[in-house]
């Protein structure tokens, strides 16, 4: 055991993933993705300015000009990264946020694209979160684009995925081919693991590695700061924190 | 029921085509009840630009014909319940959008404009679906350049929450511009506040740039923690517990009656 658990893991690829950013946006119901920026944001403080928008939040989120402002900024240019999940994801990258089934009439019905048919196109550094990593959600062919992966010649279309990141793996995405490649296994995983559930067809080095954990000082700030900065918006999700490292101190 | 928000819904009708706002810009919980009361159906939501409690408890109560949204959930509470039923049944029209065109739609309404272009949604099946948005070419481009025509959204009556209103009907809406947007767009708007003050919201530079004036303000009600069990910016913080307690009894028709009928009584 690492002693770092499985979200940690998650959110620390996540700040890795926005190296270099300037600013980075965080959607709804996003937790890993916004502890993800915030760690980035701590990391970088005596460097760089990271900025940092958290939808819902009041304290992490810095626009004036309500909830078309994210948008807006994005349409400028001005946003560097953002983050989308999927209730289905394909091999091309497209992302279903929608349902599965035949639309209208979704058998399954999900929230709703949200921004995704807008961001995936104007921001340069988009990162798939789906924590399930499974077939049923890592699809051939999704059943509802909310948001295409790539676009054909002609679209404007400056943005669009970079990675994908699961409870397995973390995939990066090659928009010229275009597919996904394996690029690190978890702890606890293995590339067949990862092949048996996956219901996409994506490129695997021989040996893929092991994603890099956090050391001792970035999980001091992901477990002081991060935690504390993250309470505000998802209250349920950071006393599941806490909990898991009480357990885990037991 | 206070008798100012039961008049507030009063002048609402079937068939009308309502505005409501994202769950943390300020939601009228407070007017959910009333609405539900005073019983106008075949309601339209426009959801600015996504939908949530207020969005669910009114589709559960069968006063909604379809939905205009780029989501709806509960947030961490989860999926919205009987919104999801709904759709399954086929029991509500869908418009599916995304936050930007909900946006550009009420923007094209503020400047009285038919429509507003807007980049991304090309190759989506939420385009696809939308018969009502146009795809042109960029007429100031030297060749091809796409670009998605999003009509002009102009609810009948847009309701919403602030934390101040003064006696002149001018509400203060601080940083949360969507609801000026919405306000600009919809031929009526009701709102809730926290609180009436004496003074002029427009005598103090300092509220002024926040405030909404009342050109744009059709009815207000006093309505303390107004928007429970969400939050209001720089009041209150949302009441998760009693979403996940929603979420869980509006799993079937007959525990979201229980819990309204529950809610009634308190």
């Amino acid at each position: 055991m690492s002693g770092v658990l499985l979200r940690e893991t998650l959110i620390f690829t996540i700040a890795r993933l926005l190296e270099g950013v300037r600013m980075v946006a965080v959607g709804a119901a996003s937790p890993v993705p916004a502890a993800g920026a915030m760690l980035r944001r701590a990391l970088d403080e005596n460097e760089r300015q990271v900025r940092l928008s958290v939808l819902g939040s009041v304290k992490h989120n810095f626009f004036t000009n309500g909830s078309a402002e994210l948008f807006d900024a994005a349409g400028q240019g001005r946003l560097d990264a953002f983050f989308l999940g999927g209730g289905q994801i394909d091999g091309q990258a497209n992302v279903n946020l929608v349902g599965v089934g035949d639309y209208p009439a979704s058998t399954v019905r999900w929230p709703g694209s949200f921004g995704s048919a807008y961001l995936y196109f104007t921001v340069p550094k988009v990162i798939l979160f789906r924590e399930e990593h499974s077939r049923r959600v890592l699809v051939d062919q999704v059943d509802f684009i909310s948001a295409p992966g790539v676009s054909p010649a002609g679209v404007y279309r400056p943005g669009g995925p970079v990675a994908l990141l699961t409870s397995k793996g973390l995939f990066r995405f090659d928009k010229e081919r275009p597919g996904f490649m394996l690029d690190s296994v978890h702890p606890g995983h293995t590339a067949a693991d990862i092949a048996e559930a996956t219901g996409f067809a994506y490129d695997c080095p021989a040996n893929p590695p092991e994603t890099p954990l956090p050391d001792a000082a970035e999980l001091t700030l992901l477990r002081g700061r991060v935690l504390d900065e993250l309470s505000e918006t998802y209250p349920a999700f950071a006393a599941d924190w806490r909990r898991d490292l009480a357990a885990f101190a037991a | 029921m206070q008798a100012d928000l039961r008049a507030m819904a009063a002048g609402i009708r079937p068939g009308m085509r309502i505005a409501l706002p994202v769950d943390y810009a300020g939601v009228s919980m407070a007017m959910t009840r009333p609405m539900i009361a005073h019983g106008a159906g075949s309601l339209d939501l426009v959801c600015v630009p996504t939908g949530g409690l207020q969005v669910d408890q009114l589709i559960g109560a069968g006063l909604v014909r379809s939905v205009e949204t780029s989501a709806v959930s509960l947030g961490e509470a989860g999926g919205a319940p009987r919104f999801n039923q709904a759709v399954k049944d086929g029991s509500i029209g869908l418009r599916d959008s995304t936050c930007p065109a909900i946006h550009a739609g009420l923007m094209a309404a503020q400047k009285g404009s038919p429509f507003v272009p807007l980049r991304g949604l090309l190759g989506t099946d939420v385009l696809r679906h939308r018969d009502d948005w146009r795809v042109i070419d960029n007429p100031f481009a030297a060749e091809g350049d796409p670009i998605v025509l999003i009509p002009a959204i102009r609810p009948d009556v847009a309701i919403f929450h602030a934390a101040m209103a003064d006696r002149f009907g001018n509400v203060w809406i601080g940083r949360r511009r969507e609801l000026a947007a919405m306000a600009y767009a919809s031929a009526r708007t009701l709102i809730t506040v926290e609180r009436i003050v004496d003074h002029d919201l427009l005598a103090d530079e300092m509220t002024a740039a926040g405030t909404l004036p009342a050109l744009y303000v059709t009815a207000i009600a006093a309505a303390p923690r107004g928007a429970w069990p969400y939050g209001l910016w720089g009041e209150y913080t949302t009441d998760t517990n009693e979403l996940i307690r929603y979420a869980k009894a509006a799993r079937t028709e007959a525990g979201f009656a229980g819990y309204m009928a529950q809610e009634a009584a308190a």
